[in-house]
């Protein structure tokens, strides 16, 4: 499955909902204001072990609209829109944690 | 026309959610009335004013430059939270230059950013007539 996050873990709980409910062979791509948890910061533990197992992507059109490109924690993937439609193809079942 | 001490709370990242540009809109007007503004960046807020913010590839307006305009309007206090740097593994090198021509020192210009603890931020805020939060 895949899982898109659009919200900041500093604001909404959205990723930990996500984080609780995920199998072993989803994805989470995050988007919007979901890709600051993409950023080295205090809730880079959130998704360090995922990243690490390369399951964790971030819009890269959102991450450069935050000015946020040279601080990425370990092991993102970026994508741009194809690459989420691919995504999407890829996974199936797509999950919208708004 | 009486002046008042205005402040505004900026908790959200600009494209998300309107509550950024909505935010910096109020804030011009509140200037055309020439009043006493303050802008306070706390939480996720602090990331409207990062440096090197580029929008092309979500064709959303590119609005960050739109501070570079504040120092002009005499909006020259904008209080950054530490707290919610340090949080985002942010640093004030992160943050945009925004300065402002100081009319009382020969026009020098001044930075416009000051990065405070909550603590102080707080006492700010009760020194205000009103605060507004976006």
């Amino acid at each position: 499955m895949l899982h898109t996050v659009n919200k900041s873990s500093f604001e909404r709980n959205s990723l930990q909902s996500c984080l609780n409910t995920i199998d072993d062979t989803s994805v989470i791509l995050l988007i919007e204001d979901g890709v600051i948890s993409a950023a080295k910061n205090n809730n880079s533990s959130m998704i360090a072990d995922l990243a690490t197992q390369g399951r964790v992507y971030a819009l890269k059109g959102d991450v450069e609209a935050r000015g946020i490109s040279s601080k990425l924690a370990d092991n993102i993937k970026l994508v741009d829109y194809a690459g989420f439609v691919d995504l999407v193809v890829e996974h199936g079942t797509a999950v919208s944690w708004v | 026309m009486s002046t008042k001490k205005f402040m505004y709370l900026n908790r959200r990242s600009s494209f998300g959610t309107v509550y950024a540009l909505e935010s910096l809109e109020v804030v011009l007007i509140a200037a055309a009335f020439e009043q006493d503004v303050s802008l306070a960046f706390i939480d996720d807020g602090v990331y409207q004013i990062v440096e090197g913010q580029n929008t092309d590839g979500i064709g959303m307006k590119n609005f960050s430059k739109t501070y570079h305009a504040l120092g002009d309007y005499e909006i020259n206090k904008l209080y950054v939270s530490a707290e919610s740097l340090e949080e985002r593994g942010l640093t004030e090198e992160d943050l945009m230059p925004l300065v402002y021509e100081d009319e009382d020192d020969d026009w020098e210009e001044k930075p416009s950013v000051k990065i405070v603890s909550n603590a102080e931020l707080s006492k700010i805020m009760s020194e205000q007539d009103v605060c507004l939060s976006f």
